[in-house]
């Protein structure tokens, strides 16, 4: 006899059950599900369904090295202090050559591990095209199912433009780095631009200082400056600035209850929906050869069709449909 | 690229006591994921009830323990926290210096193999591989 759960040989309804009951090895277990899509996955969210909606979904996302894990290790620490629970959705890279992958962020996160009211989980980034935040928003509301009331999603390190995570989290926040740029990189579109909440973390830093006016000056210059996004000073590590990050956070929540919830969750199904519909349509097309897509790629080889006329002209045919 | 048989083996890499030489690890860290395997890995130092915790919530098929300075006697106090926990069907490999005297109880104890210094990359990852496979298959058929 053992209470170790096998999926594939239980009903997704009696995982569920066990999963909402808060069962440690059956979230586990439901998030590997998950994790790994099909008709699995499918059925078990669909019983999980009725219990999500009730966590705080927060998205820490930023350059490699900015301190995205320490500070991740530090908020845990924080929410802990007020006796909420906290699950983390640790993301790093799968290799494209092997899909292998190195899943290191619990190195600083080691003090939580055996606090039960904290439930830490690795997840590989396994390709790209829209999986990443389509997994990645399943494992949340497994967590969100399972009662846990706060979930943080750290995203692998981003670049200037990987901006998936708000595809998946009701609040951003946007780790810097000092000295990583000058205030023309602050200036850039990209990721800064969908920060809910905007952190200059190893504030220990000489160069701090000037990184943050420089960020300061990049708010007060948009368009919609009215649009208030807190700028933090932290250093993580020291757990300096820690409990002022979880107050921009939870006021940053809060007017988000303000606006609306339900609208921006349908905002964020728009833009999930958007994204793995366009991966499903990349990965299909990639994978087909066939007469009338050789016609229509012949003819742009040519130059007789620019790419955006044969973009459109592709999804009104049925060449890239293979059911 | 949906059933479970496909999804990547994932594989906790750890030390246990107080022992914080990590080159081993890491290099065996390396191998398994160039060998594409999504590989766990955490500071060393770490106690008996913490990778019990971590190889639960992180629903890995495998532990790797490396040691280096008699650590290795820590692995049957493992291997029973395991079997409490439920997670007895996990199976716990152990890699760097174990003297030839231990390795017997070490087995004996519940572990499945013991790699010694010139242990070979492509015997390292085929012994993983392996016995992941072996206890993903096993899970599958638990009764309840």
């Amino acid at each position: 006899m053992s209470v170790r759960p096998a999926v594939e040989s239980w009903g997704a309804s009696d995982l569920a059950a066990r999963v909402r009951a808060g069962n440690r090895a059956s979230i586990a277990r439901a998030i590997s599900t998950v994790e790994a899509g099909g008709k699995a996955s499918a059925e078990l969210l669909k019983a999980l369904h009725e219990a999500t909606g009730r966590a705080r979904l927060f998205g820490i996302t930023g350059a490699p090295g900015v301190g995205k894990s320490t500070l991740v290790g530090a908020l845990i620490a924080e929410l802990r202090n007020g006796y909420q629970s906290v699950a983390v959705i640790a993301v790093d890279p799968s290799s494209p050559v092997t899909g292998g992958a190195i899943l290191g962020d619990r190195v600083r996160m080691t003090q939580h591990v055996e606090d039960d009211g904290v439930f830490i989980r690795s997840l590989a980034s396994r390709g790209s095209g829209g999986g990443l935040s389509l997994a990645t928003s399943r494992v949340a509301e497994v967590l969100d199912a399972a009662g846990l009331e706060n979930v943080i999603i750290e995203t692998v390190g981003a670049g200037q433009s990987e901006i998936d995570v708000i595809d998946v989290a009701d609040i951003t926040t946007v780790v810097c780095a000092p000295g990583l740029g000058d205030d023309i990189q602050a200036m850039k579109a990209g990721l800064l631009e969908v920060a809910d909440v905007l952190v200059v973390n190893k504030a220990d830093d000489p160069m701090a200082t000037l990184t943050v006016n420089q960020l300061e000056s990049m708010l007060a210059l948009r368009s919609d400056a009215g649009r208030k996004v807190p700028l933090l000073k932290t250093a993580a590590r020291d757990a300096v600035g820690i409990p002022e990050l979880a107050d921009a956070l939870n006021q940053a929540f809060e007017k988000l209850d303000q606006q609306g919830r339900a609208e921006r969750r349908l905002q964020r199904m728009q833009r999930l929906l958007a994204t793995v519909a366009g991966g499903i349509v990349a990965r299909r097309l990639k994978a087909t050869r066939g007469r009338r897509l050789d016609q229509l790629l012949t003819r742009m080889a040519a130059g007789e069709l620019d790419v955006e006329t044969a973009a459109v002209a592709l999804l009104k045919s049925d060449v890239w449909r293979q059911d | 690229m949906s059933t479970s048989a496909q999804r990547p083996y994932r594989v906790l890499v750890s030390k246990i006591g107080l022992d914080g030489h990590d080159r081993g690890s890491r290099i065996v860290a390396a191998y398994l994921r160039d060998a594409g395997m999504e590989v766990i890995y955490t500071a060393p130092w770490q106690e008996v009830q913490a990778l019990v915790r971590m190889a639960s919530d992180e629903d890995v098929d495998l532990i790797g323990i490396s040691s280096l300075a008699t650590d290795h006697l820590l692995l049957p106090k493992l291997l029973e926290a395991l079997r409490a926990a439920d997670l007895g069907d996990l199976p716990v490999v152990v890699g760097g210096i174990v003297p030839d005297e231990d390795e017997q109880a070490l087995i004996e104890a519940g572990v499945r193999r013991v790699f010694h210094p010139g242990s070979s990359r492509d015997e390292i990852v085929s012994t993983v591989a392996a016995l992941a496979a072996e206890a993903r298959i096993q899970r599958k058929t638990e009764s309840f």
